[in-house]
């Protein structure tokens, strides 16, 4: 089957969806795919809470306040135009989502904004109850249901983005839902598919974010910067086990009510990481992670291996004005934050790498730009809690504008050719494959266990074999059939890319000796000003090249 | 001796033509029937097809179906040491197994459209 289009979005989250929007306001014919649903897969829909914005309406505020925030988090490598854009851009993209009703939490007549760790003051909005990415997402949805132009697709999986004389133009899908492959051509292709959290054992994303637009990017010959550094959000929810929650929803719990981290001896350990607490949340995620590790690793974690955190000082009136129906929904699950403490442990979250793109969301390959987690380098070494969602809306919305200029421009667009996808979405699937959804879990346990928080060499290297080991089992042929959603199919092409993005952020850690935000080196513990440069992946051939090379910074003014 | 959930699932491509396997899943409290169905994927047959996103968020609302002919989502409905059916949506386009099509029709990709 084949499609034909202006511009052709990957990933409907909130940065694809905005750049979906932007581009069909512009004129163009858009086609908005996901490989799940339309604005339910993705890291957007889980956003518990914060969106960082300098709106100025808790207190005064400047767009320049939150990026001295957003660099300092970063650790001295962040992509300063990029981080600027961010924090300049976001305020007119919130209130945007204002006007479009979604519904931001008020007081006293005014958006409300809540203090989260890292920043100088209350910057973040959000929709009560934790329900942020949900609320962002049923909006962005219902504005593309009323905007002329834009075609949507789910269970549309891209396999691989197509690519004539050095451009994208378009890309190959395998449809989920009846098998059969796809040829879109696009005259400008978004990637917009998120991180890749799925890489790991424990994450607070969906099933589907591993890392695809990282792989198809390299495969295009988009250069991917930043790609060791992996956010680990630290009180991701451990035990007791409960059902239908987030585990990153004691996120919001800890802006609106502080609670105590505590070890297994019940005294709160922060400090000994250079974070006194002191019943507020004032620790950022690096840190944070790094502090309950150490403490696990002393002997003094909790029983299921991670922290205790405790909101026994709050009364039962204060639970409820701050999380409502959330209540009810701990007591069904035997959870009463007034009688015990929770265990809480690093959770992966969020990637702070990704594709290497300017402040226009172009890619160094013409015809590609990205949008969203997908961009590498806005947030340095470590990320600043609220600046994800903001950045899905601000790159989204850019994307969208660069995709119209160049629709415009073009006259006539190369048909997307795509036969060597073609050829492998035809072969016939291997004699007695092995199970694909226990290799999915394999990686996961591989990366969580040797390419997590804490790394050193041999840790790396062991990862860098047993990745070597899965591209071997994985072989050339797709598994399964050509049916319906055939999910050992969609999981050999997603552990083709799992793999190659495993490598990535494998290789690149090995490399950067020495330790920083979220890139923490046992052996080499500690800064070194000269590794104050980001790191480029390139794909030499069937070869990763990864170079030291400083992302864009400010002029000075 | 440690107790399961024993998971009779409904399967096929064809609504008139499909079949039931059941499955052991060990049972530890606090499971979801998704948590149930993974296990089952991971450690016994890769190709039961079921759709969820979010794991267990409740967020993406994509893992409906019917668990002894109750509609439910299978990330909130709880695992229990008994025998539990499961099939797809009665309601619903049948696309395999426990998935079915629950795509608005603006959001689905239609051939026709091309």
């Amino acid at each position: 089957m084949r499609v034909e289009t202006d511009v052709l979005v990957i990933g409907s989250g909130a940065a694809g969806m905005y750049a979906a929007i932007e581009a069909a306001r512009a004129g163009c014919r858009v086609f908005l795919i996901d490989r799940s649903l339309i604005g339910r897969g993705g890291a957007t829909v889980m956003a518990q809470m914060t969106v960082a914005v300098a709106l100025g309406a808790e207190t005064p505020d400047h767009w320049s306040h939150h990026y001295q925030d957003t660099l300092t988090a970063g650790r001295g490598l962040c992509d300063e135009p990029l981080a600027r854009l961010l924090c300049e851009a976001g305020p007119a993209c919130i209130n945007q989502l204002d006007a479009w009703g979604i519904g931001w939490a008020r007081k006293d007549g005014h958006i409300a904004q809540a203090f989260a760790p890292g920043h100088d003051r209350p910057r973040c909005v959000y929709v009560d109850f934790l329900n942020t990415g949900p609320a962002v997402s049923k909006t962005l949805r219902g504005v593309i249901n009323k905007t002329a132009g834009i075609s949507r697709a789910g269970d549309l999986c891209v396999v691989d983005l197509a690519t004539s004389h050095g451009e994208v133009t378009g890309a190959v899908a395998w449809h989920v839902g009846s098998g059969a492959p796809v040829t879109i051509s696009a005259k400008a292709t978004i990637v917009a598919t998120g991180g890749l959290t799925r890489l790991y054992r424990r994450n607070s994303a969906s099933a589907n974010m591993g890392g695809d637009g990282y792989a198809l990017a390299l495969r295009a010959n988009a250069p991917l910067i930043d790609m060791e550094f992996v956010q680990f959000f630290p009180i991701g929810h451990l035990a007791p086990r409960l059902i239908g929650m987030d585990p990153i929803m004691w996120d919001p719990f800890r802006y609106k009510l502080g609670g105590r981290l505590l070890n297994n001896k019940m005294e709160e350990f922060t400090d000994r990481y250079g974070v006194a607490e002191d019943g507020k949340y004032v620790i950022t995620r690096d840190v944070g992670t790094y502090a309950i590790l150490k403490e696990v690793e002393a002997g003094r974690g909790s029983p299921h291996g991670g922290a205790y955190l405790s909101f026994q000082h709050c009364s039962a009136e204060a639970l409820r004005e701050a999380f409502g129906p959330v209540i009810d929904r701990l007591a069904a699950n035997g959870i009463d934050l007034m009688k015990m403490p929770i265990e809480v442990a690093p959770i992966a979250h969020y990637h702070m790498g990704g594709v290497a793109a300017d402040v226009r969301m172009q890619t160094e390959v013409p015809g590609l730009l990205v949008a969203g987690e997908a961009v590498g380098g806005a947030n340095g070494a470590n990320r600043l809690s609220g600046n994800a969602i903001t950045e899905a809306l601000v790159f989204g919305q850019r994307a969208g504008i660069t995709a119209a200029e160049r629709v415009k421009a073009m006259r006539a667009s190369a048909p997307a050719d795509g036969h060597a996808t073609l050829d492998l979405l035809r072969q016939d699937a291997p004699k007695n494959p092995p199970n694909t959804a226990e290799m999915v879990q394999s990686l996961q346990a591989t990366m969580a266990d040797d390419v997590g928080p804490l790394r050193t060499g041999a840790k790396l290297e062991r990862a860098l074999t047993r990745i070597g080991e899965f591209d071997a089992a994985l072989g050339e042929r797709p598994f399964g059939g050509k049916q319906a959603f055939d999910l050992s199919r969609l999981e050999w092409l997603d552990l083709r890319n799992m793999l190659t993005v495993a490598r990535t952020v494998t290789q690149a850690a090995l490399q950067r000796t020495e330790s920083r935000g979220a890139h923490q080196r046992e052996d080499f513990p500690g800064m070194v000003a000269d590794w104050s440069v980001n790191q480029v992946v390139r794909r030499k051939g069937n070869r990763l090249d990864i170079a030291p090379a400083r992302a864009a910074e400010m002029a000075a003014s | 001796m440690s107790e399961t959930a024993t998971l009779k699932i409904w399967r096929g491509h064809d609504k008139a033509a499909g079949h039931w396997e059941t499955h052991e899943v060990p049972f530890e409290a606090g499971q979801s029937v998704l948590d149930g169905l993974r296990w089952i994927r991971v450690h016994k047959d890769p190709t039961l097809a079921i759709r969820f996103s979010c794991i267990n968020a409740n967020a993406c609302k994509e893992c409906m179906m019917e668990l002894d002919g109750e509609t439910v989502y299978a990330c909130t409905a709880r695992l229990e040491p008994r025998a539990m059916t499961l099939e797809p949506l009665s309601n619903k386009k049948l696309v395999r197994d426990l998935v079915t099509e629950i795509a608005p029709p603006a959001e689905r990709f239609a051939a026709k459209d091309r």
